[in-house]
């Protein structure tokens, strides 16, 4: 049985025996050496009581690298032009050498499947390893926002079952007409995720079985919302009531078209279905992408030189994957020629670091500020801090004064009201809190993307649909809006306004899309 | 734990092929414009080139809901140097990466650029001649890849079961059966004939009979045996229906390539002459795969070349273009009789001929070579419209859409040129 992670107070496992000798670090990789590392590699991530899904290990070429990248990742997707368009651009700054591939891809699906690259020399696939098979693996299967969000086990099968389905759909409604419904979807593809409950497992099987009954069901539903026949002359109260729908605002809007837009047809529900459930799918790593990846990049970092000092890796091999691991973790300062806001390996890879310092050697300040923590066994503190958070409260919970210092943090103030920027905290004692609450703000998904819901119907008049933005500091939508509309509109078939209000509840901005032609 | 490493190097790349496809249908016009462009720009050994496509990045972007600027907010950077608490800084102009308050340095940096991207050879050439056709061409327009029709042909004894002709089967099998046990069944009537008659009238020696009797029933038994040996259905009965692909009838086609290279015709207007031939040599080969080609040039004589010599060579002298026409129709009549083929010409010249020649040109094309002809164009690659384009013009005039002239003075207008000039015949040409 192994040792979880939370029970390792005394800190890792011993090692064993001692190797001989270090496994060979030539730069050919071959599949004997690559189990050979792996095993190592597993057996000390097994000391650490890291807890992943069963491994899966692909070897690929850059070619096939390029294919996954533009499938967003997915080893299966259905067929549409943007994902051309994304293949065609990687490839095109592949092949002029603007851009290195990633050297991984590592899917959350159960078993976890990582991605090698051929090209990679052997040291490179064994940072690699550690940082996808471990280091991601163990974060996929222990953070809350996975468990909760996504279903590792059966992923793969519902892509698979949506490639035919949308293929299907191509054959029996035309290529044209499904990627045009296809547009309006992703456009959505942000405001159709659940945010608050739980999905219901989905499996192949199940998929198929209740789809058709769905499909049925849904339909009958839409047609009893849209009825049209007088009321009976015994219940002309019922009749008189103003029924307001949705009764509350609602934040899916895929959801909302899929269960009440009035024209779709059955086969168009169904694909508003797939492109919710895969966003749902994705909606997870938009919100933890400094923690997970902070979290593969401070494995494989501690991984790789535990098995140094144990004896495992040559110095050739080190140097090899440390050089890379540099280049990953490098922050360019505000104004730097590459600065394009904070890189999340580095803040991720340094607060996890960080809060391996203040379990081992905490200091005065450490004390006042994580009283719970200083001095505290660090493996478990580190599981704990890995499951239960994501972008916005790690580092609202986590951000250390020392690491603010470190990293030079300071927050600007940008209003709109005011001609100049004003510089609001910085860090120092009286900044420490502020700045790890701006910082902790701009993770949070709401204040980075716009908040919009569903806000009416007209039900008795033009069946048209009315969305509301609830602007965040009278943020304003930036112009691309219309457009977005304008595949609303198609998708509900009947005229689509969208206010936008302000934290005074006042609409400031308004814009319309008549019924498109049918 | 279950662990393992798969090789997938193997496995199928171009995975990515039909979103690709996807992307080039749903871009077509401004691909197509870009060929355009692009073929006005290139030399004439590297037409069938890759190449690369500009898309403005707004027409390919997606929409979504994001914000605008404006409003407030906060923004935390790394790396501070110099700055205090309440120290106040100029608003960046243009908002670009700049830390500052611009947000999603990322979006700014690259606003207006284009979406750019490459269009393989074939996918090239594919745009390059889209919509293109012979004019004219009599009953079935050309294959552009050899059509074959399957028809009836009798019946065969093998082939596959669901062609298998059960009536004609059975038939063989019954006059096989009537065959084989023929002899037998008429012998076996025989003797049972012959053994009633000796049942009904008793014989005198009554041993003799029974003998007989016995014999005859004994070989009765023996041809029933016989007969029943004959299988009902036997596999060399089966008849199976036969259907033999011929080739569909294509009309054939040849196409007369005259080109001037007179001391007159100087490099660029060689170069714009062996452009247009270029193309029509690109376009027919591509997509007729049975056509012949003839090149012509001429200066004060025509001579017959082939390919190489026709593109590359280099000879210069006088001009008398009316020796081209009489080569042209010589050649027609000893190896295309116009009754079984399509006949093409395309003619470039600067204009520039002996001025007798001309009007003999007009009378060889309108005489002797047009009623051959099913299309014929000329172009010329000067500007001056000299007597050679006068006499054509009047041709022109009374012939119809047999006949189509034009005038190409750059390199930019050969592509434009060449699509009208055989743009499919729905929109007819001239």
């Amino acid at each position: 049985m192994q040792t979880m992670m939370k029970d390792l107070k005394d800190g890792p496992l011993p090692l064993k025996t001692r190797p001989g000798e270090p496994l060979p670090g030539p730069s050919d990789w071959s599949f004997e050496l690559v189990e050979r590392y792996h095993e190592v590699i597993k057996q000390t991530a097994g000391r650490f009581g890291l807890d992943t899904y069963a491994n899966q290990l692909e070897i690929i070429t850059a070619e096939q690298m390029m294919d996954a990248y533009a499938s967003v990742g997915m080893p299966v997707n259905y067929r549409h032009w943007s994902y051309g368009k994304e293949f065609i651009s990687t490839e095109k700054n592949y092949r002029r050498g603007h851009m290195g591939l990633a050297y991984e891809i590592v899917i959350n699906s159960n078993p976890c499947i990582s991605y090698l690259m051929e090209e990679n020399t052997m040291a490179m696939q064994a940072l690699v390893i550690a940082h996808a098979a471990y280091g991601h693996n163990s974060f996929f299967k222990g953070n809350y926002l996975f468990r909760m969000w996504t279903d590792a086990g059966s992923i793969i099968d519902y892509l698979v079952y949506a490639k035919n389905y949308v293929a299907q759909c191509e054959e029996r409604h035309g290529l044209e007409a499904v990627e045009t419904f296809l547009d309006s979807c992703h456009a959505l593809m942000n405001q159709g995720v659940d945010r608050y409950r739980r999905p219901s497992k989905l499996s192949l099987a199940q998929e198929l079985a209740r789809r058709e009954e769905r499909e049925a069901y849904a339909q009958r539903q839409v047609n009893d919302l849209w009825r049209t026949l007088p009321r009976r002359e015994d219940k002309p109260e019922e009749a008189r009531e103003e029924r307001r729908f949705p009764s509350e605002p609602q934040e899916n809007l895929l959801y909302f078209i899929e269960k009440n837009a009035p024209l779709l047809e059955p086969w168009q529900r169904e694909i508003v279905r797939i492109v919710r459930k895969v966003a749902q799918y994705f909606y997870p790593q938009r919100q933890s992408q400094v923690m997970n990846e902070g979290w593969a990049t401070f494995w494989h970092h501690h991984l790789l030189n535990t098995m140094y000092d144990d004896g495992y890796l040559t110095d050739g091999v080190m140097i090899e994957w440390l050089k890379s691991h540099t280049n990953v973790v490098y922050q360019p300062p505000v104004g730097h020629r590459a600065y394009s806001g904070i890189n999340p390996y580095a803040l991720g890879f340094a607060m996890y670091t960080d809060l391996k310092r203040i379990c081992e050697h905490p200091t005065d300040e450490d004390r006042t500020w994580f009283p719970d923590i200083a001095g505290a066994p660090w493996l478990p503190t580190l599981d704990h801090a890995m499951r239960n958070f994501k972008d916005e409260s790690f580092v609202g919970q986590f951000l250390s004064p020392q690491l603010m210092r470190e990293f030079r943090l300071f927050s600007i103030l940008d209003d709109e009201d005011r001609p100049e920027l004003e510089i609001s905290a910085i860090h120092d004692e009286s900044g420490y809190r502020a700045v790890r609450e701006n910082l902790s703000r701009q993770y949070d998904l709401g204040s980075r993307e716009p908040n919009i819901q569903v806000w009416n119907v007209n039900l008795r008049g033009d069946r048209s649909l009315t969305l509301r933005h609830f602007q965040h500091n009278d943020r304003p939508l930036a112009e691309g809006a219309h457009e977005v509309l304008k595949h609303v509109a198609r998708l509900w078939g009947f005229a689509v306004h969208l206010e936008s209000v302000n934290g005074k509840n006042a609409v400031t901005k308004r814009w319309s899309v008549p019924a498109p032609n049918h | 734990m279950l662990q393992q490493i798969i090789d997938r190097r193997l496995a199928g790349k171009n995975k990515s092929i039909g979103n690709r496809e996807r992307f080039l249908r749903r871009y077509k016009d401004q691909i197509r414009e870009a060929v355009r462009r692009a073929v006005d720009g290139r030399g004439i050994r590297d037409l069938e080139r890759s190449e690369d496509v500009h898309i403005p990045k707004k027409d390919v972007s997606e929409p979504v809901f994001h914000h605008g600027s404006g409003g407030s907010r906060e923004m935390v950077h790394p790396g501070n140097q110099e700055y205090l608490k309440g120290d106040k800084i100029q608003r960046p102009k243009g908002g670009g990466g700049q830390g500052g308050g611009g947000n999603q340095a990322s979006d700014s940096g690259e606003g207006e650029d284009d979406f750019v991207f490459t269009l393989s050879k074939d996918e090239f050439m594919q745009v390059f001649f889209e919509d293109l056709a012979l004019p004219h061409l009599i009953r079935t327009q050309l294959a552009e890849t050899p059509e074959w029709k399957s028809h009836r042909a009798g019946f065969t004894s093998d082939g596959t079961p669901n062609n298998l002709h059960v009536v004609r089967s059975m038939r063989g099998a019954l006059g096989r059966r009537i065959a084989l046990g023929g002899d037998a069944r008429r012998e076996l009537r025989q003797c049972e004939e012959r053994l009633a008659q000796l049942q009904a009238n008793p014989h005198p020696t009554e041993a003799m009979a029974e003998r007989e009797i016995a014999e005859l029933e004994a070989r009765i038994e023996e041809l029933r045996a016989k007969v029943a040996r004959v299988p009902f259905i036997d596999p060399i009965d089966l008849r199976f229906r036969s259907r033999v692909r011929t080739p569909v009838p294509t009309s054939k086609a040849v196409m007369f390539c005259l080109m001037d290279v007179s001391g007159s015709m100087d490099e660029s207007r060689k170069e714009l002459s062996k452009r247009f031939f270029i193309l029509l040599y690109l376009f027919l080969t591509r997509h007729y795969e049975k056509i012949e080609i003839v090149f012509i040039r001429h200066h004060t004589q025509a001579q017959e070349v082939d390919e190489d010599a026709f593109f590359h060579s280099t000879e210069t002298g006088g001009t008398v273009v009316s020796s081209a026409l009489v080569l042209m129709e010589e050649i027609i009549r000893a190896r295309y009789p116009s009754g079984e083929w399509n006949i093409y010409g395309a003619q470039a010249s600067d204009g520039d001929n002996w001025h007798h020649d001309s009007g003999r040109c007009r009378e060889l094309l309108e005489q002797k070579i047009l009623p051959l002809c099913r299309y014929y164009a000329y172009v010329q690659v000067a500007e001056p419209e000299q007597n050679l384009w006068e006499e054509y013009a009047r041709l022109a005039e009374n012939t119809g859409s047999h006949f189509a002239m034009r005038k190409v003075t750059e390199a930019s207008q050969i592509y434009p040129v060449f699509r009208d000039l055989f743009k499919k015949e729905t929109a007819a040409a001239a």
